[in-house]
């Protein structure tokens, strides 16, 4: 990128020329659109990525694990550089009442090894890592620019509208990773707008501690690292799940609940935050710990049923914008990053062929679904959502198996057997037989 | 005891101002983000779930004007309020470029 460039763009001074055209214009500098930005810059392409923060990163939010091999599809051995937090070696579900917890995990050095499967980031460092990577490939990245309109001439998508003096760009074909509120997409008559139950409200707190302080109470070594859900209580028992992962030298600690459930409570995500962080098992971890930042985000939780199509005459749609998060394994800046790439992957082919119409485009979303798992997992878990919404989960389930294990640990004059009887009542008394039968199997349909 | 729907717990959303307080902001002084599109939807509104929502205490009930005041400053760009109106009464777009949060770590 060249200063001159920057000039011609960036200020109303200068002035911007009447058309600026490039070949592939980008909306959004996440990882979706730097992936995008990056893979059409290295094919040759005159590519500028469009960003509304003042630098990449600074409006963005998440737990955040990045999975290493569906990011090194994009920057390869990018881990070896990157500012990274720490190498998950320990993944953990813990299932929670007010004041218990049910304790699962895994832990395996084989996390680490080779290509270590995830790190946990903070999008501020790696975005500008991202982005980097994306102007070295020759990428134009335009900064504190907000797109305002998608230009279209006879239903063919020519380029966008931002919000400088003369701010128009053109291309003949735009790739729009404008993340989970799809402003533009909407516009475009692309997707509907986020409607409460496919959306989640997340809050996050950024709570520094230091290195050694997290090694110890975490039990791990010099740059490994651990991450927690938990499921039950920190929400209410409503859709959503807190988490607690440990970085370099801080905690991140959120939760996220689904707006439909929550709008029905009076309370607030940050109540549930301060509650989860006063929980006898989260109070320990994060004592002394000093709060470095608060921030908030929205998941989009619709998955396969509200894709969007994914492409039209001149345009595709990418990342948390394209609705590609799976919810439930906490996966969405891998679909993001593979969602970029497949996009720019056709925008380049488009290229080629000279081609930029809905029929050529419409290679991405069928690419997609042969090169990434993310379109057959996003089907996998199509009725999750639901399930969760009609089963009680993470009400019920886990206060009962709770208060099944406090009745089998607790040694008293009772028989095991005697226990087990008055474990089975108890069940029997929060869920009737036909509702447990009816959970078991509309989450065997809906799961498996 | 009313039977007014409970829009806030009287505590709520205690210690929120230290949490804002490690967020930084690039405030647009000139115009607000959000707007509400029809005051009149909201008195009408029985949960105002724009209210309790909100991560970042962005609105407040005014009881004797009758409307919704809007803090867009403390703003935190995430949409829920659009998203969670029950009569889709947000005209909501994103800070002009540049200005808005501007996470540190994120």
């Amino acid at each position: 990128m060249t200063e001159t460039q920057v000039a011609e763009v960036g200020t109303a001074e200068t002035g911007m020329p009447d058309k600026l055209e490039f070949d592939v214009i980008v909306v959004g500098a996440g990882p979706a659109g730097l992936a995008a930005g990056t893979v059409c810059a290295r094919a040759g392409l005159d590519t500028i990525i469009i960003e509304r923060g003042r630098k990449p990163g600074t409006k963005n939010m998440m737990g955040g694990v990045l999975y290493t091999r569906p990011t090194a599809q994009v920057w390869p051995e990018f881990w070896k550089e990157a500012p990274l937090e720490r190498c998950v070696i320990e993944q953990n579900q813990w299932i929670m009442t007010e004041d218990s917890v049910i304790k699962m995990g895994y832990r395996s050095p084989h996390f680490a090894e080779g290509v270590p499967n995830c790190f946990t980031v903070l999008r501020v460092k790696i975005d500008q890592y991202f982005a980097e990577q994306a102007e070295a490939a020759g990428a134009l990245i335009i900064n504190e620019t907000k797109v305002d309109e998608v230009l279209q001439d006879d239903g063919h998508v020519v380029g966008v509208r931002t919000g400088r003096a003369d701010g128009d760009v053109y291309a003949p074909v735009v790739i729009l990773a404008e993340g989970v509120n799809p402003q533009l997409t909407c516009a475009l008559g692309m997707q509907e707008d986020l409607k409460p139950d496919v959306a989640a409200v997340t809050v996050k707190e950024v709570l520094r501690l230091d290195p050694e302080i997290i090694e110890e109470r975490f039990g791990l070594n010099e740059g490994e690292g651990a991450t927690i859900e938990m499921f039950g209580a920190p929400t209410r028992g409503m859709l959503g799940t807190a988490f607690l992962y440990t970085n370099q030298n801080s905690l991140s600690l959120g939760l996220g609940v689904l707006l439909s459930e929550f709008a029905e409570i009076p309370d607030t995500p940050h109540d549930l935050l301060q509650e989860l962080k006063r929980h006898p098992a989260v109070a320990p971890l994060i004592e002394g710990a000093e709060p470095a930042e608060y921030m908030a985000h929205l998941i989009p939780e619709g998955g396969y049923n509200k894709m969007p199509t994914l492409f039209g005459h001149g345009v595709m749609i990418a990342g948390d914008a394209a609705q590609l998060v799976n919810g439930l394994h906490r996966e969405g800046s891998n679909h993001a990053i593979l969602s970029g790439k497949t996009a720019a992957e056709t925008a380049i082919d488009a290229h080629e062929k000279g081609n930029f119409s809905a029929q050529v485009l419409g290679h991405y979303r069928q690419r997609l679904a042969e090169t990434a798992p993310t379109i057959a997992d996003l089907r996998k878990y199509r009725k999750a959502t639901k399930f969760m919404e009609h089963h009680p989960v993470l009400s019920v389930y886990p206060a009962l198996a709770a208060w099944a294990f406090e009745q089998m640990l607790t040694v008293d004059d009772k028989t095991k057997r005697q226990k087990q009887w008055e474990i089975i009542k108890e069940a029997l008394r929060r869920r009737k037989p036909w509702g447990m039968a009816w959970d078991a199997i509309d989450g065997g349909l809906s799961f498996i | 005891m009313s039977n007014d729907p409970v829009i806030m717990k009287p505590d709520a959303n205690k210690g929120l101002d230290d949490r804002l307080y490690t967020v930084k902001y690039e405030v647009d002084e000139e115009n607000s983000h959000l707007a509400v599109i029809d005051s009149e939807t909201c008195v009408g509104c029985e949960m105002k779930p724009c209210i309790s929502k909100c991560p970042a205490e962005v609105y407040r009930w005014l009881e004797d004007e009758q409307v919704l005041e809007i803090a867009y400053e403390n703003c935190l760009e995430c949409g829920t309020c659009r998203v969670v109106c029950p009569y889709d009464n947000f005209e909501w777009e994103y800070p002009r470029g540049g200005f808005g949060v501007a996470y540190k770590f994120g």
